[in-house]
């Protein structure tokens, strides 16, 4: 467990670090009109490919091979898709998912 | 100086209110999570005020619990917000020419500001960048307040919240889900998806952000003639 001085130092290069991959593009390219053709195309399909990232980011530690398989996070997606598609409600799939998920990690596997 | 800023906050909030819900609950469960390794709801305030980065101070909570290494941790900080560098490209023509607040709007950008600023215009006799503005504070103001309600809330609670951060894997779903729907070529998603799968295998859990990014610009460089004609 760091002291308080270590954990305000590791605050603020997480702080940093952050503040890095959010101001490098600007950095590089100070006036949009001069970025060429092909930085305006990434920035376009870039978006929907970073969730995408993001969705196996959150899947990255499931083991196949060892009990339970991944099978709540399988079963808690599957519920969220659904009632995602079906309600459209951002709140209610976030909430129901969650709580199908930590009943199937608390009280089934 | 900015001009009307109420008004454009009153024309903001009704495009941040699924994220004021889903903010004040990912920053309830974050605030829980923080308070149960022994962190005040003032060390919470702090992490959301300078860091204002979800997926990143759910993975800084282990390191600031386990040993001190802070090299470890900026590249992890890198590596976790890599994607913003992808946000950033996006939001180059965007962001320009509005001036003082253009450090702020940049700070500011995470997946949720970043997802509304690109695709909600605001009413025509709203400024621009008041309006951006606006979005950022108030996203950053419920990310903020949900994290200090986790945080007094988390030591009362008495039911075992194990399994609450599943709130942000269910998140990143529904925004993933969200962005198939509004678009017909699929291609991007699937070749996120793709690199993603992909770099996981190949370079395991810990270290596959960086390789898979790679992986994604390599595709997007090679099929750009064909993604692009499918974009018109």
């Amino acid at each position: 467990m760091p002291t308080i001085t270590q954990a305000l130092i590791l605050i603020a290069i997480l702080s940093l670090g952050t503040a890095i991959t959010r101001f490098l593009p600007f950095v590089f390219f100070p006036n949009a009109e001069s970025a060429p053709p092909y930085v305006h195309y990434l920035g376009k399909m870039l978006p929907t490919a970073a969730i995408s990232l993001l969705v196996v980011y959150c899947f990255r530690e499931i083991e196949l091979t060892a009990a339970p398989h991944g099978l709540p996070e399988v079963i808690a997606i599957a519920a969220v898709a659904a009632l995602h598609i079906w309600k459209k409600n951002t709140l209610l799939s976030i909430a129901a998912g969650t709580v199908v998920y930590m009943g199937l990690v608390q009280f089934v596997f | 100086m900015i001009k009307n800023l109420p008004k454009a906050f009153k024309a903001a909030f009704p495009h941040t209110i699924p994220v004021l819900t889903g903010f004040i609950f990912l920053g309830i469960a974050y605030g829980i999570l923080m308070s149960g390794r022994g962190f005040g709801w003032y060390w919470i305030l702090l992490t959301s005020v300078v860091v204002f980065a979800g997926a990143l101070q759910f993975v800084g909570i282990s390191l600031l619990t386990s040993v001190f290494d802070p090299l470890y941790a900026f590249l992890i900080a890198i590596s976790v917000n890599a994607r913003h560098l992808f946000y950033g490209i996006s939001m180059l023509e965007k962001f320009s020419g509005t001036g003082k607040i253009k450090p702020y709007l940049i700070f500011g950008m995470c997946d949720e500001t970043f997802s509304i600023l690109c695709s909600t215009e605001p009413p025509e006799n709203v400024d621009k960048r008041a309006f951006m503005f606006a979005v950022t504070a108030l996203h950053q103001s419920y990310w903020v307040v949900g994290g200090v309600i986790g945080g007094l809330i988390g030591p009362l609670l008495t039911f075992d919240t194990y399994g609450i951060d599943f709130v942000m894997t269910a998140f990143f779903v529904v925004i993933f889900i969200n962005k198939w729907r509004a678009s017909k070529n699929h291609a991007p998603a699937l070749i996120g998806l793709g690199a993603a799968t992909a770099g996981v295998l190949v370079f395991g859990a810990d270290n596959f952000i960086i390789p898979a990014m790679i992986l994604i610009i390599v595709c997007l460089t090679v099929f750009r003639k064909q993604l692009a004609k499918g974009e018109e």
